[in-house]
């Protein structure tokens, strides 16, 4: 019974994402509700971003140097904690913090809409609400999480020049200077695409979670803590598996 | 007064000569089960143009399940439902959606958009279906809602600022705005005092009289049912076991239903 209980919810899942995808492709398009959720999703998560992708330059700068000092390689931090930061770092970082901070709030929003009969009101009216809560929201979560991640990296290479301009007095040209060199195109586009796939994911995870809340506000916690989790967990395979994928292309 | 109907050829007891064409909605052989419980067993109704049907019955029998089948939230086992000569259970999406425009819904615990204001409520099905984004026009047709159900002090207040009765007339004023043909109101006077419970039942009778609406009350509340009832059906056991006027269906001498009445 609990294999049947399983295959038929990943049956679901996938019928859900099926429907995410055609609805974002077929009009009618919620552009005004999409754009209101880009705001929503940027808003929400843009100082943790900005606090946590700071602060995690100066962490991951502070622990490497002394290891480059050693071989007398500390020229080099600024393409380490680049590469690190652009590749890894700064979309991991974006993600998990999304996950918990955006995945949670779509995921109660929906919840609490679907257990007081919010959405079954929207239904019965002919609004479309997968259309208007649904696809909205999974959009503007794929957007904005490369907008996001793009601004973690500068974040994080600011907090990492930060620590080495306090050390060493370097200049911001040379520092920068060096991450432009060390960072390259792949690098760049492929953290991006991974940004996408990361909100792509946390939005789909949210709303599914919400959309399917049941048994009063019971549901709606563990719907929030589902989309959380769940989100979190798709982030580092996505992470891995992204990985494995770029360098092919690295090599 | 009928006896239980359970058979393709119900005809209803509607009270004078009631011809198939004032038929607004028919249900026929309806049957839901949720794992091993059969709710609706075999159900069967006709709703006519501008009266409102009662649907009795205790707590669990499927009243509220018969008219969310009715409107597509939940997929019937069996049977068939036609509303406005549409076949609810072959229809696409689209379809639906377009029916649903002529079907207002007035749920138990009022469902309003808890993000929005109550003129935000109101202005969403006139955006979202009728394409409708002039202000002067969009508030107009507020405006006259909310003065239907007596409520045009609230429009800028959010629905947490709004009492159990309030939400109601709200949540009435959003389906009234899409001028729908059938009302269907599920336990409209649940949880509400005996004096607010009052007025809801006058506006649902006032709502059947202005817009010639043709309505279906779930309730279980028998107050409820002699003041807005032109026809009650008795739903037992998910059957619809009896059927008649409220005074007709009052005599019953069914241990089921009898307490209904005798409290």
């Amino acid at each position: 019974m609990k294999i049947r209980t399983f295959l038929l919810r990943i049956a679901d899942i996938y019928r859900f994402v099926a429907r995410a995808v055609r609805e974002t492709v077929m009009p009618p398009y919620e552009w005004k509700e999409t754009l209101h959720q880009c705001f929503v999703v940027g808003n929400r998560s843009l100082f943790l971003i900005t606090f946590t992708s700071f602060l995690a330059g100066i962490v991951f700068t502070r622990q490497s140097r002394p290891s480059l000092a050693s071989f007398g390689a500390e020229s080099w931090l600024p393409s380490l904690v680049s590469q690190a930061v652009v590749r890894s770092l700064g979309p991991l970082i974006t993600g998990l913090i999304c996950a918990g901070k955006l995945g949670s709030n779509i995921g109660a929003e929906l919840g609490s809409m679907r257990v007081s009969e919010q959405i079954d009101a929207m239904e019965v009216s002919g609004t479309r609400p997968f259309s208007y809560l649904v696809v909205s929201r999974i959009t503007a979560t794929t957007l904005m999480l490369p907008l996001l991640v793009v601004y973690a990296d500068v974040m994080a290479l600011l907090g990492s020049y930060f620590t080495v301009n306090v050390i060493n007095h370097s200049s911001f040209m040379l520092y920068f200077n060096e991450v432009a060199v060390s960072v390259t195109y792949v690098d760049i586009f492929s953290s991006i695409i991974k940004a996408a796939f990361f909100g792509f994911a946390i939005g789909i995870v949210g709303c599914y979670a919400g959309f399917h809340a049941e048994r009063g506000t019971t549901g709606v916690g563990r719907a929030a803590n589902a989309a959380v989790v769940a989100s979190m967990i798709l982030i580092f395979i996505l992470d891995l598996l992204s990985l494995q994928f770029i360098n092919l292309f690295r090599r | 007064m009928t006896s239980p109907l359970q058979n393709d050829r119900y005809t209803s007891s509607a009270t004078g000569p009631r011809s198939d064409d004032a038929v607004v909605a028919r249900v026929r052989n309806l049957q839901k089960s949720f794992g091993d419980v059969d709710v609706l067993r075999d159900v069967n109704l006709d709703l006519y143009a501008s009266e409102n049907l009662v649907i009795l019955g205790r707590s669990g029998t499927g009243k509220s399940v018969l008219i969310k089948c009715m409107v597509g939230l939940i997929k019937p086992d069996a049977g068939s439902i036609n509303i406005l000569g549409y076949d609810v259970l072959k229809l696409s999406q689209d379809e639906l959606n377009e029916l649903r425009l002529q079907v207002g819904f007035s749920f138990q615990g009022s469902a309003l958009y808890d993000s929005m204001t109550v003129r935000q409520n109101l202005e969403f099905p006139l955006k979202r279906n009728l394409g409708i984004y002039d202000p002067a026009e969009l508030n107009e047709r507020v405006v006259r809602a909310l003065e239907d159900v007596g409520l045009e002090s609230a429009i800028d207040k959010m629905p947490s600022e709004l009492s159990g009765g309030m939400k109601k007339r709200v949540g009435i004023a959003r389906t009234l705005i899409l001028n729908p043909k059938i009302m269907l109101y599920d336990e409209p006077t649940a949880g509400l005092d005996p004096i607010t419970s009052i007025e809801i039942n006058e506006l649902i009778v006032k709502v059947r009289d202005k817009y010639k609406t043709a309505s279906i009350i779930i309730t279980h509340d028998i107050s409820s049912a002699r003041h807005t009832a032109d026809r009650v059906i008795a739903l037992v056991g998910g059957y619809n076991k009896l059927e008649g006027t409220f005074d007709e269906i009052k005599q019953t001498t069914d241990p089921e239903l009898e307490p209904f009445f005798n409290y």
